[in-house]
């Protein structure tokens, strides 16, 4: 029989750090690749596995992307109160015009902008589409506007200004624009509640779901734990297949999800814009972007991570040798 | 190398599988554990890799006392040992090479240096053409062969065999302990637990006879009829 190089007796730990570390690296390239191997082995099952993460996470992120366009849709509005205030169709213009000059003049208002009933009929004509019905009219049915921007912003003293307004005698009626937005800012901020607590419910699912893979893939590989146990091989050691196999789980989920994702905006996109378009001309349902798309893998692959972790951290201890 | 000082092992059912056993082996001493099936020789494996723990008394590998080593430090312990497996213990779904290395691997080998040993040590128990094959297409002789390999091939300082020749025939039982033999002669601790009391009479080695769990003989090399 051949000797060979095998000399028993040498010392273990004689190697070198750097040796050990990429020996660690080596391994975990090997370790990351054959679990990928694993699941594209059996790949509808992990396809099965994929999906199911893919649909509990697209649905928050579909959800989210609503509502982002949402927030766009109203972006326009800074956040500061406006008021409209229709003078009696009877002002004259130059009428108009003084007051609107004697507004200005006051402490309470910020700025403003006088439009006159011709501008408010070029600019309704512009924007409507109803030039054709509005030519023939034989007279401007619009009033003029005064636009202003207050001082104040707390709802007391602007209703304050919206009543010492409407008394004057030429205002016909006072619009304040405040009241809808707030409700629509407070109705999103409560749908971006609901869509965090549905997120995070979907991701403790997609947790358990991880995990009660991993958790079977343990049950599996139960003779090839102990084995390795045997041999000398560290919690960490035996734990590293199976995170990464979370991971590969988590990342895949998150590409279907992403799939997903894109799929149902070209459904929904289509219609929105055709929707939207008849309101306010030029809006593009935004999708996710390239950052938003990594962020997905990456909460993917962190959950996947974080679920084989548990998975782990509660099985493996139980499997020893003996 | 090993000391055991007034070791009992009491499993949970009350069973005491080793009762105030006292026996030391020397660096480089090749020993024979015999007795009959239940006389406590697993047992007394198991206890040098810290499978299981001393109820009584206190057992030192390499000076390490393996009473006091914490649960985290037992994988370094079990490193430093070879051990071949009655079942052999191997991977089946692995291919003979990757059962080999396993234990490189565990240490972090580059896989160079992983391929070179394992080779080497496939070498030496004669399978240098069966590294791809699967475990379960292999003789049982030839699975022993390979769990041999796989203990020896991180170069251990301590090799412990459990029934290695169990089920072969003689012929491959002379083998298989021709190389520990061969082993042993470059240094290596080794301690085998075996009931071929036939085998065992043909080699010049210490032998520890355990009976009911107690150490019943302790006879030196040279009072066995060897012929080596």
């Amino acid at each position: 029989m051949q000797t060979g190089n095998v000399r028993p007796g040498a010392s273990v730990s004689a190697r070198s750090l750097r040796d050990r570390w990429r020996g660690y690296l080596a391994h975990h390239r090997r370790v990351a690749w054959e679990s990928l191997q694993d699941l594209l082995d059996v790949w509808l099952s992990s396809l099965m596995t994929w999906l199911v993460i893919g649909i509990a996470m697209a649905l928050p992120t579909i959800l989210y992307l609503i509502l982002s366009n949402i927030t766009n849709l109203s972006g326009d509005w800074d956040g500061r109160p406006r008021i409209s205030v229709y003078l009696n169709t009877t002002v004259s213009d130059d009428d108009g015009r003084a007051f609107a000059r004697r507004l200005a003049q006051d402490a309470q208002i910020a700025s403003l902008v006088y439009i006159s009933p011709t501008d408010a009929l070029t600019e309704f004509t512009e924007r409507s589409g109803f030039g054709d019905i509005l030519a023939t009219l034989d007279r401007n049915p619009l009033p003029a506007v005064v636009a202003l921007e207050p001082v104040a912003r707390q709802a007391v003293q602007l209703k304050l200004l919206v009543a010492q307004l409407a008394s004057e005698p030429l205002v016909e009626s006072v619009y304040f624009d405040l009241a809808w937005l707030e409700r629509l800012f407070a109705i999103l901020a409560l749908a971006e509640r609901f869509v965090t607590a549905l997120g995070s419910f979907l991701g403790l699912g997609v947790l358990l779901a991880i995990g009660n893979t991993i958790r079977l893939a343990i049950e599996n590989r139960r003779a090839e734990i102990e084995v390795v146990k045997l041999v000398g091989g560290t919690d960490s050691f035996v734990r590293r297949p199976f995170l990464y196999l979370g991971f590969w789980y988590g990342v895949g989920g998150a590409v279907s999800a992403w799939l997903l994702v894109v799929v149902s905006l070209v459904f929904l996109s289509g219609p929105v814009e055709n929707l939207l378009a008849a309101y306010q001309g030029d809006f593009v349902v935004v999708g996710l972007g390239f950052w938003q798309s990594v962020m997905l893998l990456m909460l993917g692959g962190s959950l996947g991570v974080v679920g084989a972790a548990l998975a782990v951290g509660r099985h493996l201890s139980k499997i020893e040798p003996g | 190398m090993i000391r055991f000082d007034q070791v009992s092992k009491r499993y949970d059912g009350g069973r005491e599988a080793l009762s105030r056993v006292n026996f030391e082996i020397p660096d480089a001493e090749m020993v024979f554990l015999t007795g009959r099936s239940g006389a406590g020789k697993s047992t007394l494996l198991k206890l040098i890799i810290v499978m299981e723990r001393a109820s009584q008394g206190q057992v030192f590998v390499q000076g390490t006392n393996l009473n006091r080593v914490p649960r985290r430090q037992i994988p370094a312990i079990r490193r430093d040992i070879g051990v071949v497996f009655q079942n052999h213990q191997l991977l089946f779904d692995r291919t003979v090479f990757h059962n080999v290395a396993l234990p490189l691997t565990i240490a972090g080998y580059q896989p160079r240096e992983v391929g070179r040993r394992v080779r080497a040590a496939l070498a030496k128990v004669g399978l240098s053409d069966k590294e791809k094959q699967l475990p379960i297409a292999l003789s049982g002789g030839e699975q022993q062969r390979v769990g041999i390999a796989r203990a020896v091939v991180n170069k251990p300082s301590l090799l412990l065999a459990d029934e290695p020749t169990g089920n072969l025939d003689p012929g491959l039982s002379e083998e298989i302990m021709n190389l520990f033999v061969q082993f042993n002669q470059v240094g290596v601790t080794v301690l085998i637990a075996s009931h071929d009391l036939a085998l065992i009479s043909r080699m010049n080695c210490r032998q520890l006879k355990l009976g009911d769990g107690r150490l019943l003989e302790d006879t030196p090399a040279d009072m066995n009829e060897g012929v080596s």
